[in-house]
C-alpha cells in the first residue's frame, strides 16, 4: 500500500437518467504504484475515460461518484470541496486530453498558459515562473523561443507536447493521459509516447495511460488494466498479460490486434463476436458472458469478483 | 493583411453604390418631382421646360452621378410636403435620435453583458431563471408594444414620467440636447428603455449562450484539470473567448438601434429622424424617404465594415488563417 | 465518456412528446395559440357583430366601457367599444385573423422563395450560387424591418392613392416575405451542397433524372427539419413585423385592421380614460407573440441535438 501513489476502492459512478440510472463504472478497485506507468485499455464506452475523470474530480454533471474511495498517497480525495480539489488538480494529479488543439486556449500564447499554471500552484514569482516555463518547453523538445506563440502555430504532435509540458509544469505525482496519441499521426505517436515515458522516469511521476490501442499498451506501460462495460476484467503486469492473457475478453482483444511485425498480412483478423453492451442494457452476472465462448452456467447469474491474481472470471475462481 | 482590408473595403463600396442606386431609382421614378413642383394644372410646355431644367431627360448614369454628387455634398433635394431642404430637416432632428440611440445602447450593453455573464455562471440560481424568463418576454414582444405598455403604466396610471416628446432642450451650437434638463432626462427614460430593451435581451442571451458554449470546450476542461481556480477560469479564459463574438454582434445590434428608433420615436412622438421617416412613408414624401434610406444604408454598411475589421484584429487565428489562404 | 452522452442524447430525442408534456409552459403556450387560431379562423361565427359593416354601427355606442350597459342605447359589450361604436371583442377577433393571415402567408412566401433559391444555389454552384449568396449578404446587412418598410414605401409610392388601402394587405405580405428569405436560403444551400455529393444523388443523376426532380424529390426531404426550425422563428418575426408596421401606419389600414392597427388607434385614447380600446388588443397581441415564441423556442430546443 505504501508504495502506491493512488488507491481506488470500490469506485462506482452513476448517471441519473429519467429512465433509470446508468452506471458507467461499477465497483472497480486498483492501485497505482509510485513511478509506474499503468495502462487502462478497453473498447469505447468501457469506462476508461470516466475513471480518469472520476479520479481527478471532473465528472460532467449529472454524473457523480455514488460509492467508493479514492486515496492519493494516504489522503482521501474523492470528497473534497472545490478549493481543496483545485489544489490537487494540476499540482498533484494532472490530466492530458485526447485532442491537443482543443485543449489549449486559442486566444492566449502557450507561454502565458504555462506561466499561469505554474503561478497557480508553485510559490514562485513571475520571473521564476517564466524560467520554469521555458525549461518545461525545453524538456519536451520545443524551442523556448516559441514562448509567445499561439497554439494554432504548432503542428499536432508539438501541440500535444505543449500540453504535456503544461501537465508537468506544477510537478505532479500522477498524470492521467486520456488517449493522448489517438488524434495524432502514427509516426508522431511514438515520439509523444517516448517523451511521456522519459519524462515520467526522470521525474518519478506515475502515469495512468488510457487508450484503446493494445500496441500503445505493449510499448509504453508497466502494468495494464482491462475494462469492460464499466468493470475490471483483468489487471496485471503488461508483459505477463500480453503473453498469457487469462480473461477471455483480454484474449480476444489481443488476438484482434494486428501484429505487423510478424509480416504475415494474410492472416485473417480475429474478431470477438457481438459488441459491448449499452449501459442501459447490461447483461446480468458477468457483463461479457453473451460474447464469451467459454461461458459457464453461472456466468449469467453471478458477477465474478476480482481475484488476487488480477482476473475477474469464473474460469479462474476457486470453488 | 492589407489585401484583405482592401478587398473588404471594396465590397463595402460596392454595396454603397447599390444603396445609392436604389435610393436614386426611388427618388427618380417612384416620386413625381415634376408634379410635386408644378402641381396638377401645369401645362405641357411648363412640364417640358422643368424636365429639361432638372436634367430628367439625361441618360441614366448621368442622372445617377448627379444624384450621388449632390448627396455627397449633403444636398438631398426638397421635401414634397414642406418644400424645406431635406438636409436641413435631417440636421435639425438628428441630435434627438442620436442622443436617444446612445443612451439606449449604453443601457443595453452594460446590463446585457452583466446579466449574460451572471446567468451563464450561476445557471441554476433563482435570479438567473427569473432573468432568463423575462428576457424571453423582451425578445418575443414587439418594441412598440413594450413602449405602449410602459406609457400606460408609468405615464397614465402612475403619472411618474411623461408620455411623449423630448421635454426641454438646451441648444449647444447646432446641437440640441435634452440631457441637461430635468424634464429632458425624465422624457428620455421610457424611450431609452423601450429602445434598449430588445437589444439588451439579445446581448444578454448572446453573452450567455456564447459563454456556456465556451465553458463546454476542452480547453476550459483542461484549465480546470490544471487546478486553475474558478474565478480565473471564468474571467481569464472564458470571458475573452466569449466577448469576441459578442463584440461583433453587439456592434451590429447597436447599428440597428437606428432602425428601431423609428418605432420608438413613433410611440413617444420623439422628434427624431425616425419619426420624420415614417411620416414620409405615410405621406409618400419621396425625397425624405430616399435621403433617409441613403444615410441609414451607409450607416449599416459602415458598421458591418468596422465590425469585420475589428474581428480581424482581435482573433489571431483568423488573422493568420486568412493570411495563409492568401499566399497559397 | 462521450459515448455515454450520445446514449443519453438518443434517449432524449425520442421523447418528443414526453418533453412536451413535461413542460407546462409549452403546453399552455400551445393551448393559447390553438385558441387564438380557432378564434381567428371561425371569426365570422364567433364574433357577435361585424365591426366593419358600417350600417350596423351606432355612433351612440361609442366609448362604452367593458361590461357596462351603454348610457344611450343600453347595449352591453364584453370588451367595450371604440370611438366609432365598434364592438371591441369583434374587432379584436377580426384583427387577430388579419395578423395571423399576414404572418403565416408571409412566412410561406419567404420559405418558398428562400428554399428555392437555396436549392438552386447549392445545387448549381458557380455564378448562380455567387449571385444569390451575394444578394443574401447584402440584404442581411440591413434589418429586415427596414427592408419591409422600404418595399412597402415604394409600393405605396407607385400606387395611385385610391388603391393604397385596398392592396395594403397584399403589399404587406410581399414586403415581409421578401425581407425574410435569407435564413431559409442559406441553410438549404448548405445542406444541398452536402447532399449533392452523396451517392443517392449521383445515382439519381445516372438514371437520368433532371436537376429539378433531383432537387425537389431527393434533396428537399432531407432539408425539411432545419427549415421547420427557421420557419418557427420567422413566423414569430413576421407576426411582430406585421404588428409593428401596422402600428406605425404603414401596414394594415383602419378599414381592415390588424391587432397592430387597433393598438395604434387605441393609443390616442389612453389619456382620455378609455383604456380598454388600447389594452385589450395589446394584451391579445402579447399573448399571441409570447405563445408563438415560447412554442418556437421549445420546438427548437427539442429538434436541436447539439444543445443536449
Amino acid at each position: 500500500m505504501t508504495d502506491s501513489i493512488l488507491s481506488v476502492r470500490n469506485l462506482r459512478v452513476v448517471f441519473p437518467h429519467r429512465h433509470g440510472a446508468l452506471v458507467p463504472i461499477d465497483d472497480i478497485s486498483f492501485d497505482v504504484k509510485k513511478g509506474e506507468i499503468i495502462g487502462f485499455v478497453g473498447e469505447s464506452g468501457a469506462g476508461k475515460s470516466m475513471t480518469g475523470a472520476a479520479i481527478i474530480g471532473l465528472i460532467d454533471p449529472p454524473g457523480y461518484i455514488d460509492q467508493g474511495e479514492i486515496w492519493l498517497d494516504n489522503e482521501r480525495i474523492d470528497q473534497l470541496d472545490v478549493s481543496a480539489a483545485n489544489r490537487i488538480r494540476g499540482r498533484r494529479i494532472s490530466m492530458v486530453f485526447q485532442d491537443p488543439l482543443t485543449s489549449l486556449n486559442p486566444l492566449r500564447t502557450i507561454g502565458d498558459q504555462l506561466v499561469e499554471t505554474i503561478l497557480t500552484h508553485l510559490p514562485v514569482n513571475a520571473d521564476e515562473a517564466k524560467r520554469k516555463a521555458m525549461a518545461g518547453l525545453e524538456e519536451v523538445d520545443i524551442d523556448p523561443d516559441r514562448f509567445n506563440a499561439y497554439p494554432h502555430e504548432f503542428s499536432g504532435g508539438m501541440r500535444q507536447r505543449v500540453v504535456i509540458a503544461l501537465a508537468l509544469s506544477a510537478e505532479p505525482e500522477l498524470i492521467i493521459a486520456d488517449e493522448p496519441t489517438t488524434a495524432l499521426d502514427v509516426s508522431v505517436q511514438a515520439q509523444v509516447l517516448d517523451l511521456l515515458k522519459k519524462l515520467c522516469r526522470e521525474h518519478g511521476t506515475s502515469v495512468i495511460l488510457i487508450t484503446h490501442d493494445m500496441g500503445v499498451i505493449a510499448e509504453t506501460t508497466d502494468r495494464v488494466a482491462v475494462l469492460y462495460a464499466g468493470r475490471l476484467a483483468e489487471i496485471g503486469d503488461t508483459h505477463q498479460l500480453l503473453r498469457h492473457p487469462q480473461h477471455p475478453y483480454t484474449r480476444g482483444l489481443i488476438a484482434s490486434t494486428p501484429a505487423v511485425e510478424y509480416g504475415d498480412i494474410s492472416t485473417e483478423l480475429f474478431q470477438i463476436s457481438g459488441t459491448m453492451p449499452r449501459l442501459d442494457a447490461l447483461p446480468s452476472g458477468c457483463a461479457f458472458h453473451p460474447r464469451c465462448e467459454q461461458a459457464l452456467n453461472y456466468c449469467a447469474s453471478r458477477r465474478p469478483d476480482l481475484q488476487p491474481d488480477g482476473v475477474a472470471c469464473w474460469l479462474y475462481a476457486d470453488g | 493583411m492589407l489585401l484583405i482590408i482592401l478587398r473588404r473595403l471594396g465590397q463595402s463600396v460596392f454595396v454603397l453604390f447599390l444603396v445609392a442606386f436604389i435610393s436614386f431609382m426611388m427618388f427618380r421614378y417612384v416620386g413625381n418631382p415634376v408634379d410635386n413642383l408644378l402641381g396638377q394644372e401645369a401645362t405641357v410646355e411648363q412640364r417640358e421646360a422643368l424636365i429639361e431644367a432638372l436634367g430628367l431627360n439625361d441618360p441614366l448614369h448621368t442622372q445617377y452621378l448627379g444624384f450621388v454628387t449632390r448627396a455627397l455634398q449633403f444636398d438631398f433635394g426638397n421635401s414634397y410636403r414642406g418644400a424645406q431642404p431635406v438636409a436641413d430637416m435631417i440636421l435639425e432632428r438628428l441630435p434627438a435620435t442620436l442622443e436617444l440611440a446612445m443612451v439606449s445602447a449604453l443601457f443595453a450593453m452594460f446590463l446585457g453583458v452583466i446579466a449574460g455573464v451572471y446567468t451563464a455562471i450561476f445557471r441554476n440560481r433563482f435570479l438567473a431563471n427569473v432573468i432568463m424568463s423575462s428576457s424571453l418576454i423582451g425578445v418575443s414582444l414587439p418594441t412598440f408594444l413594450i413602449g405602449v405598455l410602459l406609457i400606460w403604466l408609468f405615464a397614465v396610471e402612475l403619472g411618474w414620467l411623461p408620455s411623449f416628446g423630448r421635454g426641454e432642450t438646451v441648444q449647444i451650437g447646432f446641437w440640441s440636447t435634452s440631457l441637461l434638463t430635468v424634464s429632458g432626462l425624465k422624457s428620455l427614460v421610457l424611450p431609452a428603455i423601450t429602445l434598449g430593451l430588445y437589444q439588451m435581451t439579445l446581448i444578454m442571451r448572446l453573452v450567455r449562450a456564447e459563454m456556456l458554449e465556451v465553458l463546454r470546450q476542452d480547453f476550459i476542461r483542461f484549465a480546470r484539470a490544471r487546478g486553475l481556480p474558478e474565478r480565473v477560469v471564468y474571467f481569464s479564459h472564458a470571458l475573452k473567448n466569449t466577448l469576441i463574438p459578442v463584440i461583433t454582434v453587439a456592434g451590429l445590434q447597436l447599428g440597428s438601434i437606428v432602425a428601431f428608433a423609428i418605432i420608438t420615436e413613433t410611440v413617444f412622438q420623439w422628434p427624431g429622424v425616425g419619426l420624420m421617416f415614417i411620416n414620409a412613408v405615410f405621406f409618400v414624401d419621396i425625397p425624405v424617404m430616399s435621403a433617409y434610406l441613403l444615410l441609414v444604408g451607409t450607416l449599416f454598411v459602415a458598421i458591418n465594415l468596422i465590425v469585420d475589421l475589428l474581428y480581424l484584429a482581435i482573433d489571431p487565428r483568423i488573422r493568420d488563417g486568412q493570411l495563409r489562404r492568401q499566399s497559397t | 465518456m462521450s459515448t455515454e452522452k450520445t446514449l443519453i442524447n438518443r434517449f432524449r430525442e425520442s421523447d418528443f412528446l414526453y418533453d412536451f408534456k413535461r413542460s407546462p409552459v409549452t403546453v399552455v403556450s400551445f393551448v393559447i395559440v390553438m385558441i387564438l387560431i380557432m378564434l381567428a379562423v371561425f371569426a365570422d361565427l364567433v364574433a357577435p357583430t361585424n365591426p366593419f359593416d358600417a350600417a350596423s354601427l351606432n355612433l351612440m355606442n361609442g366609448f362604452t366601457p367593458p361590461m357596462e350597459p351603454n348610457a344611450f342605447t343600453g347595449e352591453t359589450f364584453v370588451l367595450g367599444t371604440d370611438d366609432q361604436g365598434r364592438d371591441l371583442f369583434s374587432a379584436i377577433i377580426f384583427g387577430l385573423r388579419v395578423s395571423l393571415f399576414v404572418g403565416l402567408t408571409a412566412v410561406i412566401l419567404a420559405m418558398v422563395l428562400g428554399v428555392s433559391l437555396g436549392l438552386i444555389a447549392g445545387y448549381r454552384g458557380g455564378w448562380v450560387d455567387s449571385l444569390i449568396m451575394r444578394a443574401a449578404d447584402i440584404q442581411v446587412t440591413f434589418p429586415s424591418i427596414l427592408i419591409a418598410m422600404l418595399i412597402f414605401g415604394i409600393a405605396r409610392g407607385l400606387l395611385p392613392p385610391h388603391l393604397r388601402d385596398e392592396v395594403a394587405i397584399t403589399v404587406l405580405i410581399i414586403a415581409i416575405g421578401l425581407s425574410e428569405w435569407v435564413p431559409f436560403a442559406r441553410t438549404v444551400r448548405g445542406t444541398t451542397m452536402v447532399e449533392k455529393e452523396k451517392e443517392y444523388v449521383q445515382a439519381a443523376r445516372l438514371i437520368g433524372l433532371g436537376s429539378g426532380q433531383i432537387m425537389v424529390r431527393h434533396i428537399l426531404p432531407n432539408v425539411l427539419s432545419p427549415v421547420l426550425v427557421i420557419a418557427t422563428i420567422t413566423l414569430a418575426l413576421a407576426i411582430i413585423a406585421e404588428a409593428t408596421l401596422s402600428f406605425l401606419g404603414v401596414g394594415a389600414p383602419p378599414t381592415e385592421p390588424s391587432l397592430g392597427t387597433l393598438i395604434r388607434i387605441g393609443q390616442d385614447f389612453l389619456f382620455s380614460g378609455e383604456w380598454w380600446i388600447l389594452l385589450f388588443p395589446a394584451f391579445t397581441l402579447l399573448a399571441l407573440a409570447l405563445s408563438v415564441n415560447l412554442l418556437g423556442d421549445w420546438l427548437r430546443d427539442t429538434l436541436n441535438p447539439r444543445l443536449k
